[in-house]
């Protein structure tokens, strides 16, 4: 008894004495057990806290890679493969974080379809989504760099028709795309450059970025499946009556979420790392060789959507090549969703509360973006580029027709409370 | 555009099998051979290790595996004595630990055969195990090519037929001609007419002759067909594990991992259910 009454006034002796110098209780009822979440999240609003996780993942497990991977022309290939049979389950290591990185977009797309699907971009949540679009667009130049660092065929083709869109920018392209290089070809100083980039530049950058979405979110409080502020009711000890502590309710929900995804993560890992194909490249386990092109070069999927739009662009325009305006509709289809809170003019957040044309546009937004992921990892016919060329029309008139089509639209009204 | 295929006149009507070319017709061209299917069995130790004596004795004198150590091979295919290794599988003054490679120079092997013979440590992963138990098995006569042989899943490729001991000489076997692109096809005699040479249209159709199978002349191998189907598996199973030799204990450790994944996963559905009690009884009406 008075072990025990001794071991709290220990515990709580040393809470007092860092919430004296630093604000650790505070810092933990803010954003975990008074961080009020709505009551009334749904499956799409794991996505979240899996993407935290599998950054985690990524982090810890490219931190071991690092320790035996070497990036020059010789040994990037070669420590790959030690790291696959000579390092202490170092294959783990390395699949995990192959697979870690089909699975981080997996799920940022899914996190991302949650905010377009119920309105999380608007007012006032729109720096939570610009801020959530800078991760986006970091995430994908990380994934790009990354790519190359295992020295196969594909990264280094894949590289180079990415590096060389660059050159397709009228007057400064040649010169660009050789400062992007930092030599004439794709060589060892692009593949130095790229792992400078890969392992402590672009992390980092994710690390801040996703830490200020955090605390932006948490500032303005979540948004949820009705598009309702739990805000404005309050009970009188100024809690949201719709609201309910993050922790432990979410935090044991979010569990419960990542264990069910690590399940499937792990099939794929262990049964299943080069996912037919479409994780790892078969022309990857060849030496990067610049006189062997692959019969067709494709990126990874989670790319692919960007790349078929890029391709649909075939004709050129004001005298410039149509390979630049190629890159005019793929940098526009990545950045459009930028826009998004200033896009939508619906009285109503929700798709729930939308009309009928809201719904869809959504389900045409995303078949859209399946069929274009598709069409990009097959190689270009006169009908691929055709339906492509539809899909990307699809995709823009989405976001272009939205202040349009959300004016016009007759929507149901909103409950006072949230529902479900 | 879609190739209209015509099927060109066939000398050999009496043979049974015309029916069979429309479907044969693609296979018969080079790179779309119909291969045998072929499931590697990692498991089978014995296929592993004569696997890796028919490596050494037969290819790895032009083709490294410079990326896997003889050790780890010897004790990952049943824990095959080192010295045994020594006596039997290494031919040069390399060491166990050593990695796998030829010893022919890369000089000497550009000399000799124009290019440097491939590293096959990953063979199977560029292109697949199929592909090699194929590609093994259809080597056939062709005095057009440099070393006498041609292949049927690699067309020119710049190899000599080293199996040729085991497996005996192989021949194709022809039936008449193959359907091609009429378009092509009526160009090129439409040239060959303006040129006035008339035997070109034989030659030409010569080049498509439809020659779906290769026989092996029996008793001119060491080996009888099946003893060669399998050699040629047990080769293609060795270099599917060389490819990623931790592919089994991968496989054996996942079932673990994900069995007590799926453990944690039923407390974490009773964790959440209990603490949701609460929240789910006061929901507002």
């Amino acid at each position: 008894m008075t072990e025990s009454t001794d071991r709290q006034g220990f515990i709580s002796r040393c809470r007092t004495w860092v919430d004296a110098r630093f604000p650790w209780t505070d810092t933990l009822d803010r954003h975990a057990t008074k961080y009020y979440a709505p009551r009334n999240f749904n499956f799409w609003y794991v996505f979240g806290a899996l993407a935290f996780f599998v950054l985690i993942l990524q982090l810890v497990t490219g931190l071991w890679l690092t320790m035996s991977y070497e990036p020059t022309g010789e040994g990037a290939f070669r420590s790959t493969e030690y790291i696959m049979r000579e390092v202490e389950f170092g294959w783990l290591m390395r699949y995990l974080h192959s697979t870690g990185a089909s699975a981080f977009f997996v799920v940022v797309y899914i996190h991302m379809f949650r905010g377009f699907a119920y309105g999380s971009y608007r007012s006032p949540r729109e720096l939570i989504w610009l801020i959530g679009m800078g991760i986006y667009l970091v995430l994908m130049a990380e994934g790009f760099f990354g790519y190359l660092l295992p020295w196969g065929n594909m990264s280094y083709w894949g590289a180079q028709v990415i590096v060389s869109l660059v050159g397709a920018i009228p007057f400064f392209g040649p010169d660009l795309m050789e400062w992007v290089r930092g030599d004439f070809v794709m060589s060892e100083i692009t593949l130095n450059r790229f792992f400078a980039l890969h392992v402590f530049a672009l992390p980092g950058a994710l690390v801040v970025l996703v830490f200020v979405h955090i605390v932006a979110l948490h500032h303005v409080g979540s948004n949820n499946p009705d598009g309702i502020e739990i805000k404005a009711k309050k009970d009188e000890k100024g809690v949201p009556l719709d609201g309910i502590p993050f922790h432990p309710y979410y935090t044991v929900h979010d569990f419960f979420a990542i264990i069910v995804f690590l399940i499937i993560f792990c099939a794929v890992v262990f049964y299943a790392p080069e996912m037919f194909g479409y994780f790892i490249e078969k022309p990857n386990f060849e030496i990067a060789n610049p006189l062997k092109t692959p019969e067709h070069i494709a990126p990874v999927w989670y790319y692919t959507p960007f790349y078929a739009m890029l391709r649909a662009a075939t004709f050129p325009l004001f005298g410039v090549d149509a390979k630049f305006w190629g890159l005019v509709v793929m940098a526009g289809a990545i950045l459009i969703p930028a826009a998004l809170p200033w896009l939508d003019k619906s009285p109503v957040r929700s798709i729930r509360y939308k009309g009928r044309i809201s719904k869809l546009m959504l389900g045409m937004l995303v078949t859209s973006f399946v069929v274009l992921g598709y069409l990009g990892t097959i190689p270009p016919s006169p009908f691929a580029t055709l339906v492509a060329q539809i899909g990307t029309m699809i995709y823009f008139s989405y976001f272009l027709l939205m202040p349009w089509y959300t004016r016009r639209e007759r929507t149901k009204p909103e409950p006072e409370r949230v529902t479900g | 555009m879609v190739p209209i295929q015509v099927r060109l006149p066939i000398q050999w009507l009496a043979v049974p099998l015309v029916c069979m070319m429309s479907v044969t017709a693609f296979a018969a061209s080079d790179s779309t051979w119909q291969m045998e299917p072929m499931k590697p069995d990692l498991n089978d130790v014995d296929s592993l290790q004569r696997g890796l004596a028919l490596y050494a004795n037969f290819c790895i004198g032009c083709h490294s595996l410079q990326y896997q150590r003889y050790e780890r091979t010897a004790d990952d295919l049943g824990s095959i004595p080192h010295d045994l290794v020594l006596e039997n599988i290494i031919f040069t003054d390399q060491r166990i630990g050593d990695y796998m490679t030829t010893s022919m120079s890369e000089e000497d092997a550009k000399a000799w055969f124009g290019a440097a013979p491939p590293d096959l440590t990953m063979v199977t992963r560029v292109r697949s195990p199929k592909w090699v138990y194929n590609f093994l098995k259809t080597f056939y006569v062709d005095e057009s090519r440099p070393y006498g042989v041609n292949n049927k899943v690699f067309p020119n490729v710049g190899m000599p037929h080293v199996l040729l001991p085991l497996q005996g000489i192989s021949e194709e076997v022809c039936y008449g001609y193959a359907t091609v692109d009429v378009l092509d096809r009526l160009s090129a005699f439409d040239a060959a007419e303006q040129e006035g040479v008339t035997d070109s249209i034989d030659r030409l159709q010569g080049r498509d002759l439809n020659c779906p199978e290769i026989r092996v002349i029996p008793g001119s191998g060491l080996y009888s067909v099946e003893e060669f189907d399998q050699a040629a598996f047990d080769l293609a199973n060795f270099l599917h594990y060389i490819s990623d030799p931790s592919r089994q204990k991968r496989k054996a450790l996942g079932t673990w991992v994900i069995g007590f994944l799926v453990i944690l996963l039923v407390l974490a559905y009773f964790l959440n259910r209990e603490y949701w009690k609460d929240i789910h009884n006061d929901k507002p009406d």
